[in-house]
């Protein structure tokens, strides 16, 4: 069993980690105030590798492997969660372009997500509920050589930033009921909704599509027709839940940055506080949660890696580390007392920011069932 | 263009300064421990190459004098976009200073040979001499340039080049080959791209010892090194604290008085 990162992975992290401290700090300020993702470093990014990290090079990507790109994600939310927000959802819609679309689809669509052309986005949840796909509004009905879609999706993360929509619609009912689509955002008939106002990931654009008769060309399905389902959890589970639990383990790495920190500078009774051993246990809570948790991570990555099935370990690597970071922020915030509630210290945005990782992507309890599923099949009769 | 030389050299990251501690006996920095970056003025020199390549083609070498694990810096600059690089690494070039140290690269220069551009970074972060751009071109017996801002190829055999001196900017035309020395401003140096660390697997490293340069051993490492360090101290720097006495009255006219010595307030 091997646990070290090899030579390129840990000259990825160095990579990243320098672009990131360098280009994300001072923007913000900003996309705290007005909720708005930074565009302009789009392109910075692309021409890094950040947005086509996964892209195979034959589409303008980097086709490096899903381990890298936690690391890539890992290290944007060690300074700025919003960004691994925004990019992993990126990655989610060219994850589902290059393992269920055609080849037209693929050179149109994947170098463009690749080269920072645009910001890539996937809507699944309808406002009646986004864990229960089936039982979506959402419709999509074939008219000669167009399908006519009607309905609202809800919570999608870069809504307002992308040229073109991947979208979950009802063709039929059941399971097979389901159909992915490609509606470029200029299409009569789609319509952005409102933007979201949410207190934590301010950064990260979430908001709402409407489709009123929109007409969308056969050619823009996806896979087949009745196949949105499968588009639907592979993405979500391989990339979407990979990219949330690593969002979340870069703000828990934050935290625990933050927490030794403070604890070592701040002096009580005429020494560091970090001599006290209630900080020490504190401290060493949030930095056990950030090793379990890493290793989760890599694991459920490496898994996906090897064309191995893992839903249940990304779901495992989703819900425990979105909801350590809450913990772990938690205590951080108490290890600074009430220094810890102040907007200029950065513990009260990492535990804004990990408050919003627990529901995104389909919360705990959502994860828990899957994971139940797989805990007791061996037990099954 | 045909070829360009970038000395490189591996520094602790000043991220870990604070763990930097200083041998009383041999009067040198204690480095274990302490991960290595590349120079950062050396970066803002390999991008100058770079982008000379890019706009005038040729290849871009890096070379660096330092222990064996300098590769994993090195491997950085590979990264960033450098053709090949070149590492002279070797026990008797342990405790070169400044002169020595040139005396080694130089050799390194001349075993590379066919180039028109040496590009060094104006001073590194550790030791701050400033002294082996000078001493590199001297020994190479070539034109040198320090503190350059700018630069871009004019014509053939003509490169022009922005030098930053005391009160202002000179600009000068040099012919090849030619060495200089970039200040931070010269350019902002790219990130490490992603494909170039996939790229930079498999770009070459040369290991080069002195039975390959075959330098005059009275000329390098300790031996070679004229400069002794005479001292070493840590300086501690500490707030001056100094308690007024007297009435509040009396406290604040000295207060006053102090403020006004101090040049906060000027009469």
């Amino acid at each position: 069993m091997e646990f070290a990162f090899t030579e390129r992975e840990e000259m990825l992290r160095k990579a990243v980690r320098e672009f990131a401290e360098a280009e994300i700090p001072p923007r913000m300020e900003a996309m705290e105030e007005t909720g708005e993702f930074p565009m302009d470093l789009l392109k910075p990014m692309a021409q890094v590798g950040i947005t086509g990290i996964i892209t195979p090079p034959e589409y303008s990507g980097v086709g490096m492997n899903y381990v890298a790109r936690t690391i890539v994600l890992e290290e944007l939310g060690r300074v700025c969660a919003a960004f691994p927000m925004a990019l992993q959802v990126h990655h989610m819609a060219c994850a589902a372009l290059n393992d269920f679309g055609t080849d037209e689809q693929k050179k149109k669509y994947l170098p463009a997500l690749a080269t920072g052309e645009t910001l890539g986005t996937v809507g699944v949840t309808d406002p009646s509920g986004g864990s229960d796909l089936i039982g979506m509004k959402t419709t999509a009905e074939l008219k000669g050589d167009k399908y006519i879609l009607n309905g609202r999706k809800c919570f999608i993360t870069n809504s307002h930033l992308s040229d073109f929509w991947i979208v979950i619609a009802k063709t039929g009912e059941g399971a097979k009921g389901l159909s992915a689509f490609i509606v470029d955002k200029d299409t009569p008939g789609a319509k952005l909704g409102r933007k979201e106002n949410k207190f934590g990931l301010r950064g990260a654009n979430t908001g709402e599509w409407a489709f009123d008769n929109c007409e969308v060309p056969k050619e823009n399905l996806i896979g087949q027709e009745g196949q949105g389902l499968t588009v639907a959890l592979k993405t979500i589970s391989e990339t979407g839940r990979t990219g949330m639990a690593a969002t979340a383990l870069g703000i828990l790495q934050a935290v625990y940055e933050e927490a030794g920190k403070f604890a070592n500078e701040r002096v009580l009774y005429g020494k560091p506080i970090s001599t006290l051993q209630a900080i020490q246990f504190l401290v060493a809570e949030i930095y056990t949660q950030l090793d379990i948790c890493r290793l989760l991570n890599y694991r459920a990555s490496w898994m996906k890696d090897q064309n191995m099935r893992c839903d249940t370990e990304t779901g495992m690597a989703k819900y425990y580390t979105c909801n350590a970071a809450v913990e772990a922020a938690k205590k951080a915030i108490e290890i600074h007392g009430s220094y810890g509630i102040m907007k200029e210290y950065a513990v009260q945005r990492l535990f804004r920011d990990a408050m919003v990782t627990v529901p995104a992507g389909g919360t705990a309890e959502v994860a828990k069932t899957g994971i139940g599923r797989a805990a007791l099949a061996p037990f099954k009769k | 263009m045909n070829r360009i030389i970038v000395c490189v050299k591996p520094v602790p990251d000043p991220k870990h300064w604070d763990k930097v501690s200083m041998d009383p006996e041999t009067k040198t920095l204690k480095r274990e421990g302490i991960p290595n970056i590349m120079n950062p003025l050396d970066k803002h020199a390999l991008e100058a190459a770079l982008a000379l390549r890019e706009s005038h083609g040729g290849e871009v070498v890096l070379l660096s004098m330092a222990p064996p694990f300098a590769k994993t810096t090195i491997r950085e600059g590979l990264a960033m976009g450098a053709d090949r690089a070149v590492l002279l690494s070797d026990r008797v070039f342990a405790g070169s200073d400044s002169l020595a140290t040139a005396e080694i690269l130089a050799a390194g220069c001349r075993w590379i040979g066919g180039f028109d551009i040496v590009l060094c970074g104006n001073l590194s972060i550790d030791g701050s001499t400033a002294q082996i751009c000078s001493q590199l071109a001297e020994m190479l017996d070539l034109p040198n340039v320090m503190h350059v801002t700018g630069m871009e190829e004019s014509g053939e055999d003509n490169l022009i080049i922005t030098q930053k001196i005391e009160n202002g900017y000179v600009k000068l035309f040099s012919g090849f080959p030619v060495v200089l020395s970039v200040r931070k401003e010269v350019n902002k140096p790219r990130y490490i791209p992603f494909t170039g660390i996939l790229a930079a697997e498999s770009k070459e490293i040369t290991m080069l010892s002195n039975k390959d340069l075959c330098v005059d051993p009275e000329r390098i490492g300790l031996k070679g090194s004229p400069t002794k360090m005479a001292g070493l101290e840590v300086r501690k720097f500490e707030r001056k604290k100094e308690k007024l006495e007297g009435t509040v009255d009396d406290i604040v006219e000295k207060l006053v008085e102090r403020i006004y010595q101090c040049g906060v307030i000027e009469c």
